[in-house]
């Protein structure tokens, strides 16, 4: 059922200092009984916008986690810029993360705090920099994502939709290497979900990073990333390029893609006969 | 017979898991004082974060505490003078009310009102910050919650708490005079004086701030504790915020009783 595991074909060859996060053979559970990731392995280049895909608690967001060092695998290796995050004590865990943005699913952001000082919260955090320097940054990053009017604001009193766009301009304020983005198109209208999805492609080759957004969004993705894996029950289901996404006949991808409610992924959760059921009492 | 031996076998299961839950929870408490400390050099750095915090629990809970204390202290001062009349110690009426407040009340009363009113607000707005992800965006920041969010509301409340209870024992004999004195006709003299004569520095008022302090340290670590540890949902900060208020309420009496043992025995 899976697609080749090598990139190669559509993103070029992919040598080790050209990989900006690489899973190999990570399992992972919350307990000991029921595993969320089962072997998982892949690749994701520098520069490119890579998505993971999958139904609501196939493990995307555990991925996620494990890349940003949240969480320790039960065996497999998480490297990322070349390091072995499960292998970093907390100091060095830290100053790979001031390398990293991370989009949370509704934007995280701080609420007892401006737009402003939300975008400016890692520089005041992280940079010994003057009060002028900083509120400039802040203003080119609101202004790459088109709020430099809503610096003012309190985020309670943002759209979903610009709450996320804050939380773009957060994450971007360090310029990272890699951005994490977790459901970044959950919950948006269709303007603001185009304008996210834009904004993380844009942003993405402006800046030069590397991107992995973990979402359900099939069709948003296709539009903006590079790469696709397509992640169920624990392991990778397929991956391939959006234009293979469009050409495979894949019954997994299929089904996703097109939204079926039955198929690889059943309708129905795991039960008894219904026919044993419904007469037993017969 | 068997069935009696699994009920037994079942209980004693049930109450040992529950022992082992809690004490469990109890040393991870204690590690998390321990690592809330050892990050208070980083709260002090940015003082303008513990200022906050000072403002939030002590400033915002000064309302509750000024009225709760001139009430108090008014009844107090009914109620006592009720009673010296018959002995005819009337006039040490201050005296009563002022040992009542500094030993006891004061700090015990204004630490349960602190506890409802910063206490809680503290434990639903760290469980809150959990639950929208601000603290996991914070840590992914590369920005440690405790010493950013959790520090400097501990050393906020630990400060506010001595504080506030200082200012209601003073509200509580300022209103113990209004009505001893104004109301009732007590000498003001006699008042004052008596109150002055018996209320010893070290032994009455040092003690009453230890106790406050004690407690203030109890509530806010029990409120950052409750709000780091609560579940991320509204049910979980909801029963985290409860937990707040019934457990620091019942750590101030204990812990009263406790205090009042080592510093009050055999005291004259």
């Amino acid at each position: 059922m899976s697609q080749s595991t090598d990139q190669t074909a559509d993103t070029g060859a992919v040598r080790a200092p050209d990989i900006a996060v690489e899973l190999a053979d990570v399992t992972f559970g919350y307990d000991r009984t029921r595993r969320v990731l089962d072997g998982i392995s892949m690749t994701i280049p520098r520069g490119k916008v890579v998505a993971i895909m999958g139904g609501s608690g196939c493990g995307k967001t555990t991925i996620l986690r494990l890349i940003g060092g949240q969480l320790r695998p039960q065996s497999g290796r998480v490297i990322v810029g070349g390091q072995s995050v499960p292998d970093l004590d907390r100091e060095a865990l830290f100053a790979l993360r001031r390398r990293f943005g991370v989009l949370f699913q509704f934007g995280a952001l701080f609420t007892d705090m401006t737009v402003f000082e939300n975008v400016a919260f890692a520089l005041r955090e992280h940079a010994d920099l003057p009060e002028e320097l900083v509120r400039d940054l802040v203003l080119m990053k609101l202004h790459s994502v088109g709020l430099r009017g809503a610096a003012q604001v309190m985020p309670a009193e943002l759209s979903g939709g610009m709450a996320r766009r804050v939380a773009l301009a957060r994450a971007i304020a360090l310029d990272p290497m890699l951005v994490l983005y977790d459901e970044p198109f959950a919950g948006l209208d269709p303007i603001s979900l185009g304008v996210v999805g834009q904004l993380i492609r844009k942003l993405n080759d402006a800046l030069g990073i590397t991107s992995v957004v973990v979402t359900h969004d099939v069709y948003e993705s296709l539009k903006i990333v590079d790469y696709m894996y397509f992640v169920s029950a624990g392991k990778i289901a397929w991956q391939g390029t959006p234009s293979e996404v469009h050409a495979t006949r894949d019954a997994f991808v299929r089904q996703f893609v097109d939204g079926e409610a039955d198929g690889p992924v059943p309708f129905h959760v795991f039960a008894p006969s219904y026919r044993d059921e419904i007469f037993a009492d017969a | 017979m068997p069935s009696s031996t699994n009920a037994v076998a079942h209980s004693l299961r049930r109450l040992g898991s529950f022992a082992i839950e809690h004490v469990e929870r109890l040393g991870f408490a204690a590690r998390f004082f321990v690592a809330v400390v050892a990050n208070t050099p980083a709260a002090f750095r940015r003082l303008h974060l513990t200022l906050r915090e000072i403002y939030f629990s002590g400033v915002l809970s000064l309302v509750i505490i000024l009225i709760s204390g001139l009430f108090v202290g008014m009844v107090l001062a009914l109620q006592g003078y009720d009673v010296l009349q018959r002995y005819g110690a009337d006039q040490s009426l201050g005296v009563l009310v002022a040992l009542s407040l500094v030993r006891e009340l004061g700090p015990v009363v204004a630490g349960l009102l602190f506890a409802s009113r910063a206490g809680s607000a503290i434990t639903a707005e760290i469980g809150l910050m959990k639950a929208t992800e601000q603290l996991a965006a914070m840590e992914m920041m590369a920005v440690d919650p405790l010493a950013r969010v959790v520090a400097p509301r501990f050393w906020g409340g630990v400060i506010s708490m001595p504080l506030l209870a200082a200012l209601f024992s003073t509200l509580g004999v300022f209103g113990a005079y209004l009505v001893g004195v104004r109301l009732i006709g007590i000498d003001a003299g006699a008042f004052w004086g008596n109150m002055q004569s018996a209320v010893d520095f070290r032994q009455d008022i040092v003690n009453g701030i230890i106790k406050s302090t004690v407690f203030g340290i109890a509530v806010s670590l029990i409120a950052v504790f409750e709000g780091y540890e609560a579940k991320p949902t509204a049910e979980g900060v909801s029963s985290a915020t409860t937990r707040t208020v019934v457990m620091s309420s019942l750590a101030i009496l204990a812990l009263d009783f406790v205090l009042t043992a080592f510093m009050f025995r055999g005291v004259s």
